[in-house]
């Protein structure tokens, strides 16, 4: 009986909790707070993006709360977690709509769930800003979606004009085949022949995959490559690393801004030693001379982050932070959490000092940065250091 | 041989070896309880996390590894315990849901316990490539099939010559004639899933170093551990491991010769393969259950 | 089984006035979202269950028919310029003919064998379309237009919510037919006994081959509808997990119950929502209940709730039941 006995209690406590969601919404305060809503992929393959993220944001909403809130208002951040899925995505940015009437949105870790949202964004007419990757984000300019990381084409762009700058032109492509990888190679693949770059090599692996010598071995014995691309993410980039190492390769390689984090020497080992690899100023921000008009926020988002939750920072978490910020900037300016209006003076942010770089937006860029934000970084003695 | 096949080769080898021992494990609970265990995977996350999470307290590896594989090895006996022994006698897609419900659970609370990052295990004598007729392996791979190579040994030594696993084959030949002639066979599950997830933990230790670990490392990896088991015969040990050296290298060779991007496909197609035209897998003996 | 025919009727009118009714409470167009992905799902659901269920056959590759279903529509309208209806109608045929082709061999085999082909033909979908990127936009996704039937555009979640609820009620309708006609007895024969069916001069294979591709059809059917809904498609939606969702929800509501299936649909897809409060706990909370419910109630909810009525009904007083069951007009047979 007793089995009966919890399987019908369960059943009575879902039940119960079906009927009780819709009256969950808060009660009125007379001072209601500014709801930040935020879907971010916090578990999942894309976790390592989502969860620096939501750390950021928990951190400096309660800094900005703590110094007193934004137009005399406390924050309030309403966040879930899509697992990288863009269904679910979807679904989360409906309900923070709909449900939360959250002021603004600030989330989006993948580029798929970014796009699975901006429809509805566009249809609300509210305030998104993106923390994902891809261009098709903001090409075509969608009224309200903004974004705050730079574009994986510029991250080719800059890994291309170092290849330049070094006298190499052809160059070996391995990239993982997540959704990042993918839409990195593909912009690679496009913009290669504006700076006169040969693809000869354009090998993948898959997802988990434990060993990638064999791609490299068939990249190792390509005539003629001079240097080779890894535009990925996660666990793929450090193996990738070894299994060169291992192989004896001497080209140099290059890594793409998505494993811009000092995890990734850690778990690669000596084998990072001389990796390059286009990322923010923010992983070498102690080491910026004193004049860089960015080291004041990343020392501060670096030693606070780190201090806080004691783990390496990330330039992910970073976009972060620059989104939220963008938007407490421009409901300030706006002087209210009016949509059109914080819509409005986040077109017209100009000047913006972010971890990400200057952010000078328009009404045909909607991200605002340029290739200036990315620096060259290189591995050293088990650090990252500015390439000259 | 051309320097460059030498490599595929060790390559698909030492690959090969993983989804061997985490077929191994899939055959080993398939015999004992005809469960097919999709929470297998998530032992192989269990083994690398703990090692990783014992060698940062400072623990050195020679201590850390029994102690790891011991932590997968009790999750292994919980998880039957409390999941599986419950539901004996469902239907098969029942303890499907209940084995993934537990993979899910699991991963959960891998990423509570630990956290969601990548970590690398150190690797256990050094970085410096070996070369071996002109491909050149990292000592680590080397670790990868000795252990593997040991752990067939033991196995064998203890289905062949002790009572405890002469008890555990004879179950998963006949349960009601094991139990008539006085075999525990709750203990038989139980022990199965133990060692099953030893083995697995073994796997995820070996090549934490190598691919670096994180909580959802066990996914893809029990997939493919999976398929290796059909593909060699599932219930078989000789073909779990056959099934799984024979993944590693046609991945490989597929990688190197044919298109990377399709690698992944190629392990499936070839379980499809078997299943279809050899349905007891490459080194199965009893016919499979067929129309 | 009896009473679930006897009640046929009564089920689908209180299935179409729960779906009448419901609007009451949907405040607002999160709640319409969350109600039409669960009539997105129980549609896959109810055609799964008549594989699982009736025909006793596992597919853990479901979602792979869905994701084709889906991207068929996608690329069809988006690329060809292919009328919507047309591109869906297309998307089933296809999938249709795929289930016909690989379901010949595939359903040679049983039990776990059979769950392992599945899945092996679902990973090998999800890696055709993620490979694929020039067609199917890689692992990012794709966008997918409105849906409009002669003209006339789904455009907001109100006329997508009767849309579906006309759908689902159909759908319900068309399997309960199916399931009492010949066909139908014939695979509850081969469900509780394939030799003695076999005997009795039932074609095995042809009956699941036809129940395969049903419901591999249903499965595209409410993905190419399910992308338009969405507007937008990543390959996740035909991967593994998917299948297993979907699964889960035939399971969990009940295997060989319609309405089962609709229930866990609809359980399953509330779940998440409602977890979302637990924030780093929802991953384990969900495993627990997938196993908890499937140690404890085996059956599925459903059944295991008629059959909880049952014996409460055995408790009662014989008259009471007789005045009870004259009040919800329900006799039960013998």
């Amino acid at each position: 009986m007793s089995q009966t006995l919890s399987t019908r209690s369960l059943r009575w406590c879902l039940a119960g909790l079906a009927l009780a969601a819709p009256w969950f919404s808060a009660p009125t305060l007379a001072q209601e707070p500014i709801k930040i809503g935020s879907f971010l992929s916090v578990t999942g393959p894309a976790s390592f993006l989502g969860d620096p993220e939501l750390k950021t944001l928990e951190m400096y909403i309660e800094r900005v709360n703590a110094a007193g809130g934004v137009l005399g208002r406390k924050l309030q951040l309403v966040s879930y977690d899509d697992a990288g899925d863009a269904e679910k995505a979807r679904t989360f940015a409906t309900r923070l709509i709909e449900q939360d009437k959250v002021d603004v949105i600030v989330g989006g870790s993948t580029t798929g769930s970014t796009m699975a949202a901006v429809p509805l964004a566009e249809k609300a007419a509210i305030p998104f800003i993106s923390l994902a990757g891809a261009v098709v984000i903001i090409e075509p300019v969608k009224k309200w979606v903004f974004k705050t990381p730079h574009t994986d084409r510029m991250a080719c762009e800059k890994v291309f004009v170092d290849l330049q700058a070094r006298k190499l032109s052809k160059l070996g492509l391995i990239s993982g085949s997540g959704g990042f990888d993918k839409s990195m190679r593909a912009e690679c693949l496009k913009v290669a022949p504006k700076y006169q770059i040969d693809i000869v090599a354009d090998e993948t692996y898959g997802a988990g995959d434990t060993d990638m010598s064999a791609q490299l071995t068939k990249i190792k014995n390509t005539a003629g490559v001079q240097a080779v691309l890894n535009p990925g993410f996660g666990q793929g980039p450090a193996i990738v690393t070894k299994n060169f190492k291992q192989l004896g390769i001497t080209v140099p390689l290059y890594q793409s801004h998505g494993v811009a984090s000092k995890e990734f020497i850690k778990l690669a080992g000596d084998a990072a030693e001389g990796v390059r690899l286009p990322a923010s100023a923010l992983l070498v921000a102690e080491a910026l001379p004193e004049s860089d008009a960015q080291k004041k926020v990343l020392v501060s988002y670096k030693q606070s982050y780190e201090g806080k939750f004691k783990s390496d920072v990330s330039t992910f978490g970073g976009h972060a932070y620059d989104g939220l910020m963008l938007a407490v900037e421009a409901m300030k300016k706006a002087g209210s959490t009016d949509k059109a209006k914080v819509r409005d003076a986040l077109e017209a942010t100009k000047g913006y000092m972010g971890t990400a770089g200057v952010v000078n937006m328009s009404a045909n860029d909607h991200m605002g940065l340029d290739l200036t934000a990315f620096r060259m970084l290189e591995v050293k003695g088990g650090n990252w250091v500015l390439v000259k | 041989m051309s320097a460059e096949l030498a490599q595929y080769l060790t390559t698909g080898v030492t690959v090969g070896a993983v989804y061997a021992l985490v077929a191994l494990g899939f055959s080993l609970i398939y015999n004992a309880s005809h469960v097919i265990n999709f929470a297998q995977g998530e032992f192989v996350m269990i083994g690398g996390m703990s090692a990783v999470s014992l060698v940062a307290t400072g623990m050195p590896l020679i201590l850390a590894v029994p102690l790891a594989i011991g932590i997968t090895v009790l999750v292994g006996m919980l998880l039957e315990k409390f999941a599986v022994e419950p539901a004996r006698g469902a239907s098969v897609v029942t303890l499907i849901i209940i084995t993934i419900g537990a993979s899910i659970f699991l991963r959960g609370l891998a990423a509570i316990v630990w956290d969601k990052k990548l970590h690398a295990l150190p690797a256990f004598s050094g970085n410096e490539p070996i070369s071996f007729v002109g491909a050149s392996v990292q000592p680590q791979s080397l670790w990868v099939l000795g252990a593997t190579m040991l752990i067939v040994l033991a196995l064998a030594w203890f289905f062949g010559r002790t009572r405890v696993g002469k008890g555990m084959l004879a179950t998963s030949h006949n349960r009601l004639a094991a139990q008539l002639v006085g075999i525990n066979v709750r203990r038989v599950l139980l022990l199965s899933f133990a060692v099953s997830a030893g083995l697995g933990g073994a796997a995820g230790i070996l090549v934490a170093p190598i691919t670096t670990t994180s909580v959802d490392v066990g996914v893809m990896l029990g997939l493919k551990g999976f398929a290796a088991a059909v593909l060699g015969g599932l219930g078989s040990g000789p073909g779990a491991l056959v099934g799984g050296f024979v993944l590693g290298i046609v991945e490989s060779l597929c990688a190197g010769y044919i298109s990377s991007a399709y690698k992944d496909a190629i392990a499936f197609v070839l379980m499809l393969g078997v299943l279809f035209f050899l349905p007891s897998g490459l080194m199965g003996k009893r016919a499979a259950d067929r129309v | 089984m009896s009473h679930y025919r006897s009640s046929r009727h009564h089920g689908l009118i209180a299935l179409a006035a729960i779906i009448a009714l419901l609007p009451l409470v949907l405040s607002n167009k999160y709640f319409y979202d969350v109600a039409i992905l669960i009539g997105f799902n129980a549609i896959v659901c109810i055609g799964l269950n008549l594989l699982i269920g009736y025909a006793g056959q596992i597919s853990l590759g479901h979602a792979g028919f869905f994701g084709l279903g889906a991207y068929a529509s996608a690329i069809l309208t988006g690329n060809y310029g292919w009328p919507p209806v047309i591109a869906a109608l297309a998307g089933m045929a296809g999938v249709g003919s795929l289930a016909f082709l690989a379901g010949r061999p595939i359903l040679k085999l049983k039990g776990h064998y059979l769950a392992m082909a599945t899945l092996g033909l679902g990973i090998i979908i999800s890696l055709v379309i993620v490979n694929q990127d020039r067609l199917t936009g890689g692992p990012d996704g794709i966008t997918v237009g409105p849906f409009s039937v002669l003209g006339f555009a789904l455009e907001n979640e109100r006329a997508w919510y009767w849309f579906i609820g006309g759908l689902l009620l159909l759908t319900v309708w068309l399997s309960q037919n199916l399931i009492d006609s010949p066909m139908g007895r014939a695979l509850r024969a081969l469900h509780s006994s394939e030799v003695g069916a076999q005997a009795a001069g039932i074609n095995a294979a042809a009956h699941k081959l036809q129940i395969f591709v049903l419901s591999a059809t249903f499965a595209a059917g409410a993905g190419s509808l399910a992308a338009h809904y969405s507007g937008f498609i990543t390959p996740a939606k035909a991967g593994f997990i998917h299948s297993v969702e979907l699964v889960t929800m035939v399971v969990l509501g009940g295997m060989a119950s319609i309405y089962g299936a609709v229930v866990g649909a609809a359980v399953l897809t509330l779940l998440p929502q409602i977890l979302t409060v637990l924030k780093d706990y929802e991953m384990v909370v969900l495993g627990a209940v997938m196993m908890a419910t499937m140690i404890f109630l085996p059956r599925g909810l459903v059944p295991s709730l008629a059959a909880l009525c049952e014996r409460w009904r055995d408790l009662l007083p014989p008259s009471l039941v007789l005045r009870l069951e004259a009040l919800i007009g329900r006799g039960r047979k013998p």
